[in-house]
């Protein structure tokens, strides 16, 4: 059965961030029933359809008309979905980097106090290049934890790449050869979820939208069945097949970049009073499980703010930031 | 007699000139161009220079504060500049346009606007023959 016939892409305002809707494999064959226990062997958890989110470049400190107010929104509409989804993962630049003493600091922990609002059971992040690149994510790591690990949940094999703590767009060798260990352990058929912060192929690379491995890391993944990445890094959406992996870029929560197909420079998309959010939001992604194997499937979602349209009601959004 | 003399003057003259300037273009040949770049938060210095197409020239990369990239992938440029020495790239363009060479090295907030431009133009050579 053609896994592309479960996917539905459309277009829904609903509020903010990516969901995913994940069906894992529910066959009850020998590798099956094996995929199962050793994907559920660390948590306990059996394959099952689950729903997360995927929010981006919060960039918090930026100095930009929004402030936090985009990513506040978001938080809200994830909190008012139901059922509330099992994951959210965060893909980089959580802050906009600074290096007045102690502001980075803070600037992290005014992220993890708006994350914190966040009604869901479990909340993953990995680093952008102005959360780790100027230190090689030292104070990232004081803060936040590993750079770079991997989980299971639900069927899955989740994957958090760090391409950006080097400095340069790359994950190196010895992020590499980890990624390699930990791939070794499953099947082909394991339904695996890489999420990082710039697109590990050659999107743009005069806009530094690229990593340099990145082929590297592709053929580490290419063997397996079903591969989804999700990055962010470009501040707008897209949607790449390179062989059996899909990639997914997310939009941004502060401000947006112009298509890289025919534009020369890069230049941020300015901001418009009328639309505080436009260009602003991720996809969703509608699922419909399958027995052949695990289907996931991804839909852009972007955060809708009728009521905040127009100078009175910009102005309302900026007296209210909870909103 | 001293018309004689007049066309060996002229043939030696001739000669010299002729040396002179095929010993030019063996020292053409050897010593490219140099051009040299700056790099600091968060600029490139100059901010755009032009090359010829087929033509060798040396770029002198230097740092004025922290570790830079000098990246573009289409002429296979990729050096890291570290403050305190020189990097050299000698490159020669086989393909004409407009490129930008970007900071690949984060270094800072206004590193994703760090750029200059590298235009290779179609022409002849600096140090051609006959001059």
């Amino acid at each position: 059965m053609d896994r592309r016939k479960f996917l539905k892409v459309s277009s829904v305002s609903l509020g903010a961030g990516a969901l995913y809707t994940m069906a894992p494999l529910l066959t009850g064959n020998a590798e099956g029933a094996e995929l199962a226990r050793l994907l559920g062997g660390q948590n306990g958890e059996r394959p099952a359809p689950f729903r997360m989110f995927q929010l981006s470049d919060t960039h918090v400190g930026w100095d930009g008309a929004l402030g936090t107010t985009a990513f506040e929104r978001a938080v809200d509409v994830v909190n008012g979905l139901a059922p509330a989804p099992d994951l959210v993962l965060f893909t980089g630049d959580l802050t906009h980097d600074t290096e007045k003493p102690g502001e980075h600091a803070d600037r992290m922990r005014r992220f993890q106090e708006i994350a914190g609002r966040l009604k869901v059971p479990k909340v993953y992040q990995v680093p952008g290049e102005h959360d780790a690149g100027l230190d090689g994510g030292e104070l990232y790591r004081n803060v936040f934890g590993p750079t770079f690990y991997s989980f299971d949940h639900k069927g899955f094999h989740f994957i958090a790449l760090d391409n950006v703590s080097r400095a340069r767009p790359e994950v190196g060798p010895e992020q590499r050869a980890w990624l390699a260990k930990d791939l070794a352990r499953f099947p082909r058929s394991a339904p695996i979820v890489v999420f990082t912060h710039r697109p590990l192929f050659d999107l743009r690379p005069d806009w530094e939208w690229f990593t340099r491995d990145g082929d590297e890391v592709m053929n580490l993944l290419a063997p397996y069945e079903n591969v989804t990445i999700l990055y962010g890094h470009i501040h707008r959406e897209h949607e790449r097949t390179i062989g059996n992996a899909r990639l997914f870029a997310a939009r941004s929560l502060c401000f947006a970049f112009p298509d890289p197909q025919g534009v020369a420079d890069k230049k941020a998309i300015p901001f418009d009073k009328a639309e505080p959010f436009k260009n602003l939001g991720i996809r969703q992604v509608q699922a419909s499980p399958g027995r052949k194997g695990a289907t996931v499937d991804v839909t852009e979602v972007s955060l809708d703010a009728r009521e905040l349209s127009g100078t009175e009601g910009f102005n309302q959004l900026l007296k209210n930031p909870s909103l | 007699m001293h018309s004689q003399v007049r066309l060996t003057a002229v043939v030696l003259i001739v000669l010299a000139a002729g040396f002179t300037t095929g010993a030019s273009r063996v020292r053409a040949a050897e010593d490219p161009r140099v051009i040299t770049i700056t790099a600091k938060r968060f600029e490139f210095s100059p901010k755009e220079i032009t090359l010829t197409l087929g033509e060798t020239v040396k770029l002198q990369l230097t740092s004025e504060d922290v570790t830079h990239g000098f990246f573009m992938m289409p002429l296979g440029i990729d050096e890291e500049i570290v403050p305190g020495k020189t990097t050299e790239v000698v490159v020669t363009p086989r393909t004409a346009g407009r490129y930008t060479t970007i900071c690949d090295h984060f270094c800072g907030a206004g590193h994703g606007s760090m750029k200059m431009t590298i235009i290779v133009e179609q022409g002849v050579p600096a140090g051609g023959a006959g001059h």
